[in-house]
């Protein structure tokens, strides 16, 4: 039997939240739901939402879910994470968040914790009228058949959460999980982001000419055209791959001092928060791989 | 109060067999092998075990060699059988047959063997003619479970052994299931090697047996000492043999009596059926031990099942991925191509001789609770759910 902790148990027994938002008249106010999984895949999760337009606040959030006691309890976990938070701060909540929530999940239930996530990210773009891509159309590159999960899907997760072993990527998208035969696909995409991981201050570090910089002697201040490249990079390996995976895509447009200025495009660029959720997400990341002092702002799409 | 509906996985052990068993745990601790009068004396008490076993299944007690477990006599008969016909290098089995079977199988292929695995039917049973079809003059061994773990759907062996003869193969039968909730008799059976499980009868754990009929040329897999007349190496594990012995010889007993076990296995099966709607039993409509049910309550996962049970004290077992630790669903009912509706929510109570009426009466007066509160979660609740509908709610068989 799983060893699962008091709050999974709690919210297993006595979850919150469960049900569906009814459609409402209520002026400024609307309903909309999202759904990840299938009956196929063993755990399906459909998130309701009552959204406040003016202020874009998730008011009320509802959960219906077929899947396992940590599924279940995952679903009472976010319900309870998102509720009085705008869809931007929302979005910003993770699987980490929802284990976290819970005191917890054994990694071969993590999954679970990422159907929340996705779930959320459906009903929100679902609202904002973005598309997400339906990556088992992608050409080549649905991963596992056995589970519809794709390349980039697999990529973002291992990223996201520093996966290092196909038995991890199993437990958090299941990938794998079933006839196996996707197992060496999924071994090749790690083995490609741990090469890019290892590859950036290396290659870096080369572009810029300052092979020291990695090594014990503390960094001098970035030159501007330093800085560029090492942005530049940072936007080519670890934030556009999973833009595009989405259906998006962004481009350093300027450099004004620590402001970077990109262009989005695609589904990020259909509408005004979903850009400045684009914009915090690429923000974080910059001031996390290349200085901590960097500001993001999105301009206006150029046209090329 | 533990009320235990998982006797397919395990059973508790009898306190005859524990009284049993004990003063081979304490007084006699000699060695069967050894040449002093105080091994001597143990030696004969294993042999007396061993007539039990023998009678329990109809067979001589040279017949019987001692195991640690059904996986090792499954090891020890497949590897027997291949070995004796090494020119043959095709083995027919089943889709639906224990990890212990199916796992050394696939690894055979690996080696070079040529390996069927006949399908089962929507029921959970095997078509003869696909059987037959599949038999070749190279056709070394056929192995197929007496009867299945998971549905208790018993397999026509007797037809499928007098198939493989035709053939000449090999035929081993897994029958840990089987053994002492369904009376075999190998005087008039067309089975060269069996295997079973002590644990499965009310032994202790760490104890089995491998029927080899006489005169089958058996090749030994266990190489050492001369223990089981060179057919098994390996010091006796004393203890757990006594121990067998008893519960054969209770099982022996108590297989008079087996209806009691199905009258209650019925009235749960319907208890359920007549309860709760949208609930199907899994291998239904064929023959089955008188023990098991396996049934799936539609739009609901196993595992959360399980865990509401869990709480009201009841232990039984799900087809569902999630419980296992892997996510596949049980092989046994995507084997039988049941939809994913009831694969994912498919709970298995199987019974023993110490299951009473009123545990039955408390599963069913706690299960349709359960099976509400779920299906209230659950985005599934009917056929007709668009949801559902749009993603497979039926596996191709
Ligand atoms: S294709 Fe991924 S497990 Fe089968």
């Amino acid at each position: 039997m799983w060893n699962y902790s008091e709050k999974v148990l709690d919210l297993f027994y006595n979850p919150v939240n469960q049900g569906t938002i009814a459609d409402t008249d209520e002026p400024d106010v609307a309903v909309v739901y999202g759904e990840v999984g299938s009956i196929a895949c063993g755990d399906a999760l459909r998130l309701h939402l009552k959204i406040q337009e003016s202020s874009q606040v998730i008011l009320d959030a509802r959960f219906q879910t077929f899947g396992c006691t940590s599924a279940i309890a995952s679903s009472s976990a976010l319900t309870e994470l998102i509720k009085g938070k705008t869809l931007d701060e929302a979005l910003q909540i993770t699987n980490q968040d929802i284990a976290a929530y819970l005191g917890g999940l054994p990694e071969a239930k993590m999954h679970c914790s990422v159907m929340g996530q996705e779930a959320l990210e459906a009903a929100i773009y679902k609202y904002r009228g973005i598309e997400i891509e339906h990556h088992e159309d992608d050409d080549g590159a649905l991963i596992c058949a056995c589970y519809g999960v794709s390349a980039p899907k697999i990529r973002r997760v291992i990223i996201e959460n520093d996966l290092t072993t196909v038995e991890q990527v199993t437990n958090y998208v299941k990938a794998g999980g079933g006839c196996g035969s996707c197992l060496v696909g999924i071994e090749d995409i790690l083995l490609e982001v741990q090469q890019e991981r290892a590859a950036i201050p290396a290659r870096v570090a080369a572009e810029i000419g300052e092979a020291q910089a990695i090594t014990e002697v503390p960094p001098r201040p970035l030159t501007t055209v330093q800085k560029i490249k090492l942005i530049q990079h940072v936007l080519d390996t670890e934030i556009r791959p999973l833009l595009i995976a989405d259906g998006g895509d962004v481009e350093l447009f300027d450099l004004d001092g620590d402001r970077v200025l990109v262009s989005l495009r695609g589904a990020c660029s259909s509408c005004a928060s979903s850009t400045d959720t684009m914009k915090y997400a690429i923000e974080a990341k910059l001031r996390d791989l290349v200085l901590p002092t960097l500001t993001v702002e999105a301009v206006a799409p150029q046209r090329t | 109060m533990v009320i235990y509906l998982d006797n397919n996985a395990t059973t508790r052990i009898d306190p005859e067999v524990l009284d049993a068993m004990l003063p081979y745990l304490t007084d006699f601790y000699g060695n069967p092998a050894s040449m002093h009068s105080f091994g001597g004396q143990v030696g004969a008490a294993v042999q007396e075990a061993r007539e039990a076993v023998a009678a329990l299944l109809g067979a001589e007690d040279t017949e019987i060699i001692f195991t640690s477990c059904g996986t090792e006599g499954n090891n020890t008969a497949i590897h027997a059988a291949l070995a004796a016909q090494p020119e043959k290098r095709h083995i027919v089995t089943t889709a639906v047959e224990h990890p212990a079977v199916l796992n050394v199988c696939k690894h055979l292929e690996k080696q070079g063997y040529r390996v069927t695995y006949l399908s089962v039917d929507s029921r959970g049973q095997l078509d003869l003619m696909e059987l037959e079809a599949a038999m070749t003059g190279g056709t070394a061994l056929v192995t197929t479970m007496y009867a299945n773990n998971e549905t208790g759907v018993i397999f026509p062996i007797a037809q499928i052994g007098a198939i493989a003869k035709a053939y000449g193969a090999t035929f081993h039968v897994d029958a840990v299931q089987a053994v002492g909730k369904v009376a075999i008799d190998l005087r008039h059976s067309p089975i060269d090697l069996l295997t079973l499980s002590g644990h499965k009868l009310h032994a202790p754990k760490g104890i089995g047996v491998l029927y080899v009929r006489r005169g089958f040329r058996f090749r030994p897999f266990l190489l050492g000492g001369h223990q089981e007349r060179g057919r098994r190496a390996g010091t006796h594990n004393v203890p757990g043999i006594i121990a067998l012995g008893k519960a054969a010889s209770l099982a022996r007993h108590h297989l008079a009596n087996v209806t009691q076990e199905g009258r209650l296995r019925d009235r749960l099966e319907q208890g359920l059926l007549d309860r709760i709607p949208d609930c199907v039993v899994n291998g239904g409509g064929t023959e089955r031990l008188p023990n098991t049910t396996n049934i799936g309550f539609k739009y609901i996962e196993g595992e959360a099942i399980l865990f509401m049970l869990n709480k009201h004290g009841i232990c039984a077992s799900s087809g569902s991925a999630c419980t296992s630790g892997s996510l596949e669903p049980s092989h046994v009912l995507m084997a039988m191509g049941l939809p994913y509706t009831v694969l994912h929510g498919s709970i298995r109570f199987s019974l023993s001789r110490f299951t009473t009426e009123a545990e039955i009466d408390q599963v069913l007066a706690v299960m349709p609770d359960i099976v509400e509160k779920l299906r209230a979660l659950s985005p599934f609740n009917n056929d007709q759910s668009d949801w559902l509908q749009g993603r497979e709610l039926a596996r191709s068989a």
